[in-house]
């Protein structure tokens, strides 16, 4: 089976930014190996675009270093660097039609054969029929497409993706979920996709960066980072998370039951009400404390009523301890 | 509207077809002679004139005011300063403004006196009174009517489309030239169009700058007016004039570039 050479395509040392007196990236130390869909993942405000955009050139690092296949190109403009940036609000040229959008890039390198090759991206990404189509021709997804074939078509080391779905309707975004991780496989390029979306990091991603204020807070594979968060944010972010004192527990390892059950970590709550999901049951129930905590139950033949009285429960190996 | 617009047009328009009278005014019976003269060559040669100086003057206007405005709409913090400089002008008489330059073109004036006093030009160079002076007047009373419709669309550029060009290998020069400039084409036009219409009919610049000399259809039309006492004529020229500007502006409302203005 052929295998791509683990060698690393990107590497940041020690990046730092500050805006204003404020701290955007707060050292961030990162490594990707070639052939991976990688994930920076945190809240607005993480500073994952702005590690994103010093990838790109657009942003100087104050500190820190840029290298990509091992050399520094802090100094490198964003012309010079070979990565490509699908942006946010895909920033196509509007006088362009979608085939000369993606020969822009082409012919800035002299390529010759241009049309062919904007015609295959175009192909890669459904797009051919539209190549005549100005972007204001383009639905949301096609105009999505066309950025992604216009960054393709150059085949750089590096894809950089500034939350590309953000932008679309929830349901063409599960869509280009499965179609972008395929994209990644088929051409071989290193994704580093930038999202808020944990369900979207999870989904797609090699590994995943969990980013929280300028930070790396976790680096590894969505099994990893879900199952074994490394820090209180992490387990909080990715997914949803009952916490009762330093103990985290997922919902759907929390049990509920009408009698105290025998031995292992148990709290007595009340029901605050009862959500059916279709395929499970939502308790979200109100500790003695005060505090609130979810618990993901199977559909009961009797379910639990608002204001009932019950015990919530889970097994001690399936707690996470973060002091 | 009827009071400002359309009595004084209708006025000039109805002179244009009557007879001159012996001292000024105009008397029956109804005429297109006035019409007819025209294509004199002597009047073509003149209309030919303010059609080159006119366009001469836009493109002097595009060149200095697109890289001004390109520069003011990139100055973070300081573009409103900017703008208040490209501004200032207005603040006195076009008149004053207009008589400065003889000021600074003249043989004793400021430019001939630092040649002079650096042993640069040995004579005073022959600034004032000819095309050139014509052409640095209307230039510099008007790149303010370039520069603001042209800072206005720079200013609306998506930014992120001049990353994107960068992102894609496109170094500042071809960003230029193939994102920017394309995607600016409206201001450039509609700047355009606001500089050459009033550098058609220019009166006082030609008037004072080009000392008689250079004779534009504005000074024409006063002429007219005052010297030869030709009414009619005086108004045949200047709707002449307006049909022409009102012709390209007419082009202009309904090209494409309007659309992406309004």
């Amino acid at each position: 089976m052929f295998s791509y050479p683990m060698e690393t395509v990107l590497e940041l040392r020690g990046i730092v930014k500050d805006f204003a007196g404020h701290r955007a990236v707060d050292g961030v130390s990162l490594s990707l190996e070639r052939g991976g869909f990688y994930s920076l993942l945190g809240p607005s405000g993480c500073g994952k675009t702005t590690t994103l955009r010093m990838i790109g050139g657009f942003e100087q690092p104050g500190s820190g270093e840029v290298l990509l296949n091992g050399a520094v190109v802090n100094e490198q403009k964003p012309f010079q660097r070979d990565v490509s940036t699908v942006f946010q609000n895909y920033a196509l040229f509007p006088h362009l039609s979608a085939l000369r959008n993606v020969e822009f890039g082409l012919r800035e390198r002299g390529v010759r054969d241009l049309e062919p090759r904007a015609t295959k991206a175009l192909e890669l990404v459904h797009l051919a029929g539209k190549r005549d189509n100005l972007p204001s021709q383009l639905s949301g997804g096609e105009k999505q497409r066309v950025a992604l074939a216009r960054s393709l078509v150059l085949e750089p080391q590096l894809l950089l993706l500034d939350e590309p779905l953000a932008a679309l309707d929830p349901k063409l975004r599960k869509e280009m979920r499965a179609e972008l991780k395929a994209m990644q496989r088929k051409t071989g390029i290193t994704f580093l996709f930038v999202t808020h979306d944990q369900e979207e990091a999870l989904s797609m991603s090699d590994r995943v960066a969990v980013m929280n204020r300028g930070k790396i807070e976790q680096f590894g594979t969505p099994e990893e980072v879900y199952l074994r968060p490394a820090t209180r944010f992490v387990a909080g972010f990715l997914g949803a998370m009952n916490w009762f004192g330093d103990a985290g527990v997922r919902p759907e390892s929390t049990r509920v039951s009408r009698e105290a059950p025998l031995g292992g970590p148990s709290r007595k709550c009340v029901v605050e009400s009862s959500l059916f999901l279709g395929n499970c049951v939502h308790v979200n129930a109100i500790l003695e404390t005060g505090e609130r905590a979810i618990a993901e139950v199977p559909r009961a033949q009797d379910p639990f009523a608002e204001g009932e009285a019950v015990w919530i429960s889970w097994h001690p190996d399936d707690e996470r301890r973060f002091p | 509207m009827a009071l400002f617009f359309a009595a004084p047009m209708a006025i000039v328009c109805a002179y244009s077809f009557l007879t001159r009278g012996d001292y000024g005014g105009v008397e029956r019976p109804w005429t297109i002679e006035s019409f007819a003269r025209l294509v004199d060559p002597l009047y073509l040669a003149i209309f030919w004139r303010s059609l080159w100086i006119g366009s001469a003057a836009t493109g002097l206007c595009v060149l200095l005011g697109f890289p001004l405005a390109l520069f003011i709409s990139r100055a973070g913090r300081f573009r409103n300063l900017y703008l208040q400089l490209v501004l200032l002008p207005f603040w006195t008489s076009f008149l004053v403004r207009t008589y400065a330059w003889l000021f600074i073109l003249r043989d004793t004036g400021l430019v001939n006196t630092a040649l002079q006093s650096f042993h640069i030009v040995g004579a005073p160079l022959p600034l004032l009174y000819n095309d050139g002076a014509v052409l640095v007047g209307l230039v510099y009373n008007f790149l303010p009517f370039f520069v603001l419709p042209m800072y206005a669309t720079l200013e609306r550029l998506d930014p992120a489309l001049m990353e994107a060009a960068a992102d894609l290998g496109a170094r500042p020069s071809a960003t230029l030239r193939r994102v920017i400039i394309p995607l600016s084409m409206p201001g450039i036009v509609a700047g355009s169009v606001l500089v050459f219409i009033p550098c058609l009919g220019a009166y006082l610049t030609p008037d004072l700058l080009g000392g008689g000399k250079t004779v534009m259809l504005g000074n024409l039309v006063q002429n007219q007016f005052t010297t030869a006492r030709d009414w009619p004529f005086g108004s045949a020229v200047s709707l002449v004039l307006m049909l022409a500007s009102a012709l390209l502006l007419a082009g202009l409302m309904r090209s494409r570039v309007a659309k992406e203005l309004l």
